[in-house]
């Protein structure tokens, strides 16, 4: 194989993990909030808001209902608003994230969920404040389920990333279509199938890593 | 220290309203232990989680220390909780955090600083037992010691008062007593008052000074322990005894009791007796007072609050005229004689 060839594999590796990565972190950023929001609203929650609730339920609900390859093109104008072209690995992340944070949302609102309602109930009998109940009990709690979900996420999102960069988007999955398919190549297909298994079993190691050194259980 | 007033609170509304607690007034006094019992959905959550206000009630007033907590919301109600010590039938501990830092959680809240926090902790944990456990996690602990923990914590913010939501049910026997003696020391070294509630008879016997009997959201009853246990003003208060004595007349008997008393038949009676009556020599005194005869059925002497409490289920045998002066005699030395029937004489 040519160095050509090894420098464009390496590149569309890091480009994968360029958009994986700011997508997800962006998508963390504001899922876990979304998340959390989600679940204080709910009944009998320590910020019940039937209203919020709903509201938020239905958006991420629809959020996540949309399928990826639709998103990406529905939404071409409002990417092209925030990355100045719609075509790209900075426009790819755009859908990326967009998808990306209602997912994160809705399991970090079942993580939350896994944690016993008594213990938000004993910080409410010490006088903790929601703000507070969030912080130092939710959060910490649900932490491990939390990493858990960000695992899932990022793993989702390696595999939309090579959707993405099918329609010009860069990344592994560009250069696997782009040679493996279009100009039957199939020792870089392969290569690149197998980059992102390495990638996909690195990642869900470190994130089972992570989850087993926040739980004390 | 703790007074409830006319507490009644509703869960629900319309058809499928639940009314778990009807008109409660309760008062405990500082200092003192105060145990309320009842059978399992009789309200006795709902009561204490009353006086914290993590229930609110529906109507009546709610006074710890003379503050009015139904009034309060917000930062103030939360203010008014780091007074009030709350500790968990589940420990309710965070897996999350050490022991040490479940301990701190309370101080952590009020923005207490490192080194005060560890000023209060350490002491903590040597008064509950936890001096070599500071840097483990709840999931590496027992039932017992978990529940130290939360003690531990309840008490971090110095509370004037300790609310025990069923301490002891989820821990065995054992710990269950070493639990409670831990509740008693502190009671007794800190003044602190308690507030638990319970469906064990046991746990009442060991530390209350003052129990009240919960039934269907009424406090149905009320007495000092010693009274409670030697005489129950109620039915369901005698029931509690009995299965705590385990003293109920043996079956064979119960299907010939009678309720009315014939030519030929016995009385057959439960007594109790408390204090300088235990050592009387009754059964041979009522045979040469009376002439009475004392078949005893079953017997049990138990030690509750430093008081002696006797119980004895027996067929007083004589002629009618005889058991009627031998009951009286009972009831003039203070045995709480209950007539529970009569049986034939020869069935
Ligand atoms: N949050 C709640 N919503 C509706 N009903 C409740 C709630 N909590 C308790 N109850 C009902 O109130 C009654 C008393 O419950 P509780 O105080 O938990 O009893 P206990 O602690 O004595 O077992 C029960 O009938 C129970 O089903
Ligand atoms: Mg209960």
């Amino acid at each position: 194989m040519s160095n050509a060839m090894l420098e464009l594999i390496l590149e569309a590796t890091l480009e994968t993990l360029y958009m994986v990565g700011i997508a997800g972190l962006i998508a963390a950023a504001a899922g876990i909030p979304l998340g959390v929001l989600l679940y204080v609203t709910r009944p009998g929650q320590i910020l019940a808001n039937p209203l919020t609730q709903k509201v938020l339920a239905i958006v991420t609900n629809v959020g996540r209902s949309i399928p990826f390859i639709i998103l990406m093109v529905a939404i071409i104008p409002f990417t092209r608003l925030i990355a100045g072209s719609s075509i790209g690995t900075n426009a790819a992340i755009v859908p990326l994230t967009i998808a990306a944070i209602p997912f994160v949302a809705r399991l970090v609102e079942g993580a939350l969920n896994e944690v016993p309602p008594g213990l938000v109930e004993a910080a409410q009998s010490m006088g903790a404040t929601p703000y507070q109940i969030i912080t130092k009990v939710l959060l910490p709690e649900a932490k491990g389920g939390i990493i858990n979900g960000m695992t899932i996420t990022v793993v989702t999102l390696i595999s939309y990333s090579a959707m993405a960069g099918a329609v010009g988007g860069g990344g592994l999955g560009d250069l696997g279509i782009r040679y493996g398919y279009n100009r039957f190549d199939p020792v870089v297909m392969l290569i690149t199938v197998a980059i992102l298994v390495v990638m996909v079993q690195g990642f869900q190691s470190l994130g089972d890593h992570l989850v087993r050194k926040a739980d004390h259980k | 220290m703790i007074r409830l007033e006319n507490v009644s609170k509703t869960y629900g509304s319309g058809a499928h309203a639940i009314q778990a607690l009807k008109h409660v007034d309760l008062h405990v006094p500082k200092g003192s232990i105060h145990g309320v019992i009842g059978l399992s959905g009789a309200g006795k959550s709902t009561l204490i989680r009353c006086v914290n206000l993590l229930e609110r009630p529906t109507t009546g007033s709610v006074q710890v220390d003379g503050e009015e907590l139904t009034r309060l919301s917000g930062p103030s109600l939360n203010q008014a909780r780091h007074q009030i010590g709350m500790i968990f039938q589940h420990f309710n501990l965070l897996a999350s955090r050490s022991v040490y830092d479940n301990i701190a959680l309370p101080l952590e809240l009020v923005g207490m600083s490192k080194d005060a926090i560890q000023e209060r902790v350490l002491p903590l944990l040597d008064l509950t037992g936890l001096a070599d456990k500071a840097d483990k996690f709840p999931a590496e602990l027992s039932g017992g010691q978990k529940q130290r923990v939360a003690i531990a914590r309840a008490l971090s913010s110095r509370p004037k008062v300790l609310l025990c939501d069923e301490a002891t049910s989820a821990l065995d026997p054992q710990t269950t007593g070493s639990i409670l003696e831990l509740l008693k020391d502190i009671n007794q070294q800190l003044g602190l008052t308690i507030l638990l509630i319970t469906h064990e008879m046991e746990v009442v016997k060991t530390i209350c000074h003052r129990v009240g009997l919960i039934s269907d959201g009424e406090l149905v009853e009320e007495a000092d322990v010693g009274d409670f246990f030697t005489a129950p003003r109620t039915q369901l208060g005698r029931e509690f005894l009995n299965d705590f004595l385990e003293l109920e007349p043996p079956g064979a008997l119960v299907e010939r009791l009678e309720a009315e008393p014939s030519a030929n038949s016995h009385p057959v009676v439960r007594l109790a007796f408390s204090g300088d009556a235990v050592a009387t020599p009754l059964v041979s005194r009522l045979a040469r007072e009376c002439g009475v005869d004392v078949s005893i059925l079953q017997a049990k002497v138990e030690s509750i609050q430093g008081r002696t409490l006797g119980l004895m289920i027996a067929e007083l045998i004589g002629n009618s005229h005889d058991t009627r002066a031998a009951l009286k005699y009972l009831e003039a030395h203070d045995l709480k004689v209950e007539v529970l029937g009569h049986v034939q004489r020869d069935a």
